[in-house]
Order: C-alpha cells, then sequence, then structure tokens
C-alpha cells in the first residue's frame, strides 16, 4: 500500500517540477510552486514525519505562493518566449544528478535501522528526551529544549530576511543608474516624505486634500 | 538490481534537484529562477526527510507500546528549520524582483543586462 502510494506520489512530484519549468504563464507555474509543495508534504506524512509536513504545506505551499502571488501582480504574469532546451545548463544538471547517483551507491539503505543516521545523536534524542523533557512529540522536545539555540537563529534569520524585505519595498524608487526618479517639482515635494511600494503613492494625497475642501 | 532500488528514495530526490538546478541555470526570468530555486529547496529537504525514516518506525510522537520504533527525530528538526528560513529566502528574492521591475521595467535577465550595457557611456 506504501508502495503505492510512493509511486503516485513521486512521479507525480517530478511532473510538477517539470512542468514549473516547462510553463510560460507564470501564474500557473506559481500555483503549481504550491501544488509542488503539498505533493512533497503528503510524501513527508508517508516518511513518518508529520510535523515537517505540516510546516511544508502551511508555509512551503501556503506563504511561499502568496508572496509570488503578490510578486506577479506587481510585475508580469507571462514570461518571453525562450527555446526550452539551454544546452550549457542541461549539460552542468546532468552532470551533476550523474555524480550524486553514483555518490547514491555508498549511502545506507533507505529504512535501514542500523545506519549511522541512527545510531549517534538521534537514538540519544530518542532514549532520553521522555525522562528529560517528558513532552510527548519527540520533535517538539528537540526542537524547542536540545536544539533551542538553532530556533534562536532561525528566528534571527527571519526577522533579518523581514527588515531585508522592508527596506527595499519602502525605499523610495530608483531608475536604473541608481539614482532617484526625477518627478515634475510639485509631485517631487509630495512624494519625498512617502513611502511607495508600487511607485504611485499620490492617491491617498488627493482624497486627503478633497476631504480638506469639503469639510 | 536489489542495490539500485534500496535507493529510490535518493534517485528521485537527484532528479528533483537537478530539474530545480536546471530551471534556476536555463529560464531567464527571475520569478522562474526563485521558482527553481523553491523546487530545488524541497528536493534538499526530501532528501534529509527520507534518511530519517526506519524500516517499521512510526511518527516519533510517544505511543504506550514500549517497544515501539521510533523515525529519527533529528533530521526532522532540522529540516522544519530549513523550510522556514527558506522561505525567508524567497520572500527577500522576490522584494528584490520587485525592485528590479521598478528599475528596470523589466524581470527578463537578458533584457536587464542589455540594458546595463547600454548605460556604459
Amino acid at each position: 500500500m506504501t508502495g503505492l502510494i510512493d509511486i503516485v506520489v513521486l512521479s507525480l512530484l517530478v511532473v510538477t517540477a517539470v512542468m514549473v519549468g516547462q510553463l510560460r504563464n507564470l501564474f500557473a507555474a506559481a500555483m503549481l510552486t504550491g501544488m509542488y509543495s503539498l505533493l512533497s508534504a503528503v510524501w513527508m506524512v508517508v516518511l513518518d514525519a508529520p510535523d515537517v509536513a505540516y510546516t511544508e504545506a502551511a508555509v512551503g505551499a501556503g506563504i511561499s505562493t502568496v508572496l509570488m502571488l503578490a510578486t506577479l501582480s506587481l510585475t508580469t504574469e507571462e514570461e518571453r518566449e525562450a527555446s526550452l532546451i539551454e544546452p550549457g545548463p542541461l549539460f552542468v544538471a546532468l552532470i551533476t544528478g550523474a555524480v550524486l547517483l553514483y555518490a547514491t551507491l555508498d549511502m545506507p539503505r533507505f529504512g535501514d535501522p542500523s545506519s549511522p543516521i541512527h545510531t549517534h545523536v538521534g537514538a540519544m534524542y530518542l532514549e532520553r528526551a521522555p525522562h528529560e523533557i517528558g513532552v510527548p512529540n519527540l520533535i517538539t522536545a528537540v526542537l524547542a529544549s536540545y536544539r533551542g539555540y538553532d530556533t534562536l537563529g532561525e528566528t534571527t534569520v527571519v526577522f533579518t530576511a523581514a527588515v531585508g524585505v522592508l527596506a527595499l519595498l519602502t525605499a523610495p524608487p530608483l531608475d536604473r543608474r541608481g539614482l532617484p526618479f526625477r518627478r515634475t517639482a510639485s509631485l517631487d515635494t509630495s512624494m519625498a516624505s512617502q513611502s511607495t511600494l508600487g511607485g504611485d503613492g499620490s492617491l491617498p494625497q488627493t482624497s486627503l486634500a478633497d476631504d480638506e475642501v469639503a469639510t | 538490481m536489489n542495490e539500485l532500488i534500496a535507493h529510490y528514495n535518493h534517485q528521485i530526490v537527484i532528479v528533483l534537484m537537478c530539474l530545480g538546478i536546471y530551471v534556476i541555470m536555463a529560464r531567464d526570468n527571475l520569478v522562474k529562477k526563485i521558482m527553481g530555486l523553491n523546487v530545488f529547496q524541497a528536493a534538499v529537504i526530501l532528501l534529509y526527510v527520507t534518511m530519517g525514516r526506519v524500516d517499521g518506525g512510526t511518527a516519533a510522537i510517544l505511543v504506550d507500546d514500549p517497544g515501539a520504533t521510533y523515525s529519527n527525530p533529528l533530521p526532522h528538526v532540522l529540516m522544519l528549520t530549513a523550510i522556514v528560513v527558506g522561505v525567508a529566502t524567497t520572500a527577500l528574492g522576490l522584494a528584490l524582483v520587485v525592485r528590479i521591475q521598478e528599475a528596470f521595467g523589466t524581470i527578463e535577465d537578458g533584457e536587464i543586462q542589455a540594458l546595463e550595457e547600454q548605460q556604459v557611456p
């Protein structure tokens, strides 16, 4: 039964990844990346990793897709026509794949209980967490207690990224020489104090002026 | 032959990785490159999660049965962190794409390079 689910999920994953590369319509491709994340979440459930699956479904399939759709609404929804097969990148990707495939022959068998990954620190967590932490969900125990510093570092990265995104999106718009856009003098003064996303923040200004006239 | 089937999880993950790398390198559109990065990243996460799997095991949530086998919680914990960091990277990349669109009016790599070369006096 698990074998059947594996075959279906894995072939769907490969087909979805191929279509993400092929489709010219970026909205469709964004939806397919969401589907790809959701399918990988399904395979994670089969692999006994429900916590990772939840996170992948919520963050990978949800937030990433929303961010991409938002970007597409601000940029363009159609990719320029280009050749489907680029020989250089194809060559590099195939060589990388061949080397990695050769390397898998040295890896422990899938699900092997005696592989190195299961005999060191992972086994220690499984043995000690029930007494030391007392939380039934061992992933929570390791995440929040044994590896609390990892989570702290993760929070730092997310904070830095949030600061970066805010700085990028609220900075005044620049032209391609890196200079501020030159606008007409009257617009320039009203724009200077405003941080804009799409490069046009004049609408709220006029509506405010209208209100003042009305009162 | 058995040797090959025993590694089917790794092989599929490597195919997905290569598709991701190819999209990053071959496509000109910047949003498409970030989609390729997402495909690659999910493949790496799957690689780690498959390594945590144990034959006959169950999710690492304690059950009453004292003889139960659990999958290894360590790769799962590390990948939880990786997913969240990955989304932060995606957000930052997409914000850059929005700014590039503002400055150049296009998000196609080749067209941006052509515009840059025009600039040089």
